[in-house]
């Protein structure tokens, strides 16, 4: 199987820091990926990197939404790189907060919708229909994540694991081919990240997105992943399934005593 | 105990008012005399004045501590809910509508004069709607585009005889123009840096205007700007500000209009996106820089055909007219009416013009008033006069 992203000796420095190490990690079609080490291990730089926020000192990030000819999309903006498909959260919150729930997610339609000034203005029959569209398209998202009852509450309102959702929610209206997702499980209690699990795996097998995801909690990447990568100062220290994870002693001497148990 | 501490600090502040105002207010030097008067009234009035709005700032404070609580609501306050019904609001627009059609005919010239400069304001406030309230671009060069837009109609009608129905749209495409030429280079700004270059940008093109004589008459200005003619009619100098004033009331309709349909458009949403968080605006697969780039050349556009109109009225324009002071006014009009609603820009800007041209009996008093209120606002009403409210979608399933 060819792999849908493929990050070859990634680099990120900020000034004598390296926070990427000559990171190697590619993402199958279909998989569910961790990506997991401790604090300040490099895990969200590498997200940063490969959607445009950050331009990587050097490596390669190939992508490869239908497994066929690989795009190399290092430096690119990171509204073009949301265009190729790939759609993150952020660890911490950042949904637009003076809009709506549905607002939030109409704001993810915008990759895959195209009405401008003009089309506002006169209201033509496209625009309708478009925004028709978006409408309905946000709403189905926001039922299959759980959250319609909440549709025209304002975002801020949300309890912080519904918000974590809509991150979720908003980052799917942009159909993206893989799912980045840091966190997600991040103040949940232990019903919200149960939830979440099974969101997960509903968005794998319903919407055939890949998902790549950075967690903490180490019962939830267990039970999730399909392919775990570890990293410790921006460099890869295992790569496997869960058991073998979990039985890496290069992993639990990084973690010091950190357990992992599932 | 609360209460005890509350009067203490009052007390505390009235006394270093009475102390700060001393000099002033109380010692009277007569120079004709050679004595010194001391009025001690002076200085109980100053005390026990500034006792109770210290009292009562805090009472506000601490009751906006307690209604606080409940963070950020969207409930419509009671007025939007009453409007936002079809059996009030329609009559509403109808007496609204009616009282417009006659105003220039019930009120004085005068009147009606001052009523087309507040509604210039409307204009430009909610151009720079677009710009501040929507997408979050903290502009105080705005009143730059307003002059682009007032100095393309007086040349192009100085040189080529250019009538004020071909001005108005070339006015508002030069002041795009201008927008964008000024938003390409600012587009990596936020916030306070944004505001400074802006700034500067307003300043560079009033002294280029009061300094290229060859182009722009410096500083005595361009005399003798047509005002829009009828059909070739030849008007009275009352019946054409009386048409003006349609002109501009219609303008301003057509304002409301496009503003209304921008900012519940995937444009528009695009903007308030980019204002709550660039990062993930951009994370959304939304280009900063065309959005940004819009929002500059639309407001800069609204700006242009408020100077093309400005124009006609004024029938004389010099670069006095175009100072930053104007941007600030501008500026407070959409801060203190309602950073992104409509009818609050809207009412902010006739406060804000109406009131001080109907209080000039207070003189000197005007601007400290002014920003009294201002800051004020920002205190106890963040939100401004009538805050936003998100469009609500309805689902029946
Ligand atoms: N913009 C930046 N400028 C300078 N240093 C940075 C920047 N972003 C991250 N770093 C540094 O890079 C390192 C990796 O940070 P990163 O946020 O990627 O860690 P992380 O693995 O996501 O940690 P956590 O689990 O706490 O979220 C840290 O040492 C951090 O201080
Ligand atoms: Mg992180």
């Amino acid at each position: 199987m060819k792999p849908i992203l493929e990050v070859n000796n990634l680099t990120m420095d900020f000034g004598g820091l390296r926070a990427i190490d000559h990171l190697n990690i590619s993402i199958n079609k279909g998989e569910i990926a961790a990506l997991i080490g401790p604090n300040g291990a490099g895990k969200t730089t590498f997200f940063n990197c490969i959607t445009g926020i950050y331009t990587p000192t050097g490596g390669d990030i190939c992508i490869s939404p239908d497994g066929g000819t690989k795009e190399r999309i290092n430096g690119l903006k990171p509204n073009v790189v949301t265009r190729k498909g790939l759609a993150r959260t952020f660890q911490n919150i950042r949904l637009f907060n003076s809009m709506t729930v549905l607002e939030n997610v109409m704001i993810g339609c915008h990759p895959v919708t195209k009405s401008g000034v003009l089309g506002a203005i006169f209201r033509t029959r496209a625009t309708q229909a478009e925004e028709k569209l978006i409408v309905e398209r946000s709403y189905a998202i926001l039922e299959k994540i759980g959250l319609e009852m909440y549709v025209n509450e304002l975002a801020v309102n949300l309890p912080y694991g519904a918000q974590r959702r809509l991150e979720i929610a908003r980052a799917m209206a942009t159909d993206p081919f893989l799912l980045l997702l840091d966190e997600p499980a991040a103040g949940m209690n232990p019903q919200e990240t149960l939830e979440l699990d099974e969101l997960i795996i509903k968005l794998r097998d319903e919407d055939k997105v890949s998902i790549l995801l950075i967690e903490h909690d180490m019962k939830l990447v267990m039970s999730l992943s399909d392919n775990i990568h570890v990293v410790d100062y921006g460099k890869k220290i295992a790569e496997g399934g869960p058991e073998e994870i979990r039985n890496n002693p290069l992993v639990i001497k990084a973690y010091l005593g950190e357990e992992i148990d599932a | 105990m609360i209460v005890n501490t509350e009067i203490k600090k009052s007390f505390l502040a009235s006394a270093w008012f009475m102390f700060l105002t001393f000099p002033i207010m109380v010692i009277k030097v007569n120079t004709v005399s050679d004595t010194i008067e001391w009025r001690w009234m002076n200085m109980v009035g100053v005390g026990v004045g500034a006792f109770f709005l210290s009292m009562l700032w805090r009472y506000l404070l601490v009751k906006k501590e307690m209604g606080g609580k409940k963070e950020k609501t969207d409930k419509p306050s009671l007025l939007q809910t009453v409007l936002g019904q079809r059996r009030f609001a329609i009559p509403a627009l109808v007496i609204l509508g009616i009282f417009t059609l006659v105003f220039p005919h019930l009120f004085s010239m005068y009147q009606t004069n001052i009523m087309i400069s507040a509604l210039i304001y409307v204009m430009l406030g909610l151009g720079l709607n677009i710009v501040v309230g929507l997408a979050g671009l903290l502009d105080l060069g705005y009143v730059a585009f307003f002059a682009v837009g007032a100095y393309s109609y007086a040349l192009l009608n100085l040189h080529f005889g250019m009538t004020f129905w071909v001005g108005l749209p070339l006015g508002g495409l030069l002041a795009g123009c201008f927008g964008l030429i000024l938003g390409y280079p600012v587009l990596r700004l936020r916030g306070d840096y944004l505001a400074i270059v802006t700034l500067g940008f307003g300043e560079i093109i009033r002294l280029v205007l009061e300094n290229w004589n060859e182009f722009s008459y410096g500083p005595s200005g361009i005399a003798n700007i047509p005002k829009p003619s009828l059909f070739g009619l030849d008007l009275s100098l009352d019946h054409k500000t009386i048409y003006l004033f349609y002109i501009l009331v219609a303008l301003v309709i057509f304002t409301i209009f496009v503003i209304n349909r921008l900012q519940d458009s995937r444009i528009g949403r695009a903007w308030i996106a980019l204002k709550d968080d660039e990062i993930a605006c951009q994370a959304m697969g939304i280009d900063k820089a065309k959005t940004k780039l819009r929002a500059f050349a639309l407001g800069a556009t609204w700006a242009g055909m408020g100077g093309v109109i400005f124009a006609a009225k004024t029938t004389f324009i010099n670069p006095a007219s175009f100072t930053i002071w104007e941007s600030v006014i501008i500026l407070c009009t959409v801060v203190l009416g309602g950073m992104g609603s409509i009818s609050g820009v809207i009412a902010g800007a006739l406060l804000l013009i109406l009131l001080p041209e109907y209080l000039r009996d207070f003189g000197e008093f005007r601007m400290i008033t002014f920003g009294t209120v201002l800051v004020l606002m920002m205190v106890f009403r963040p939100g401004g006069i009538v805050e936003n409210v998100r469009k609500t979608y309805t689902f029946k399933r």
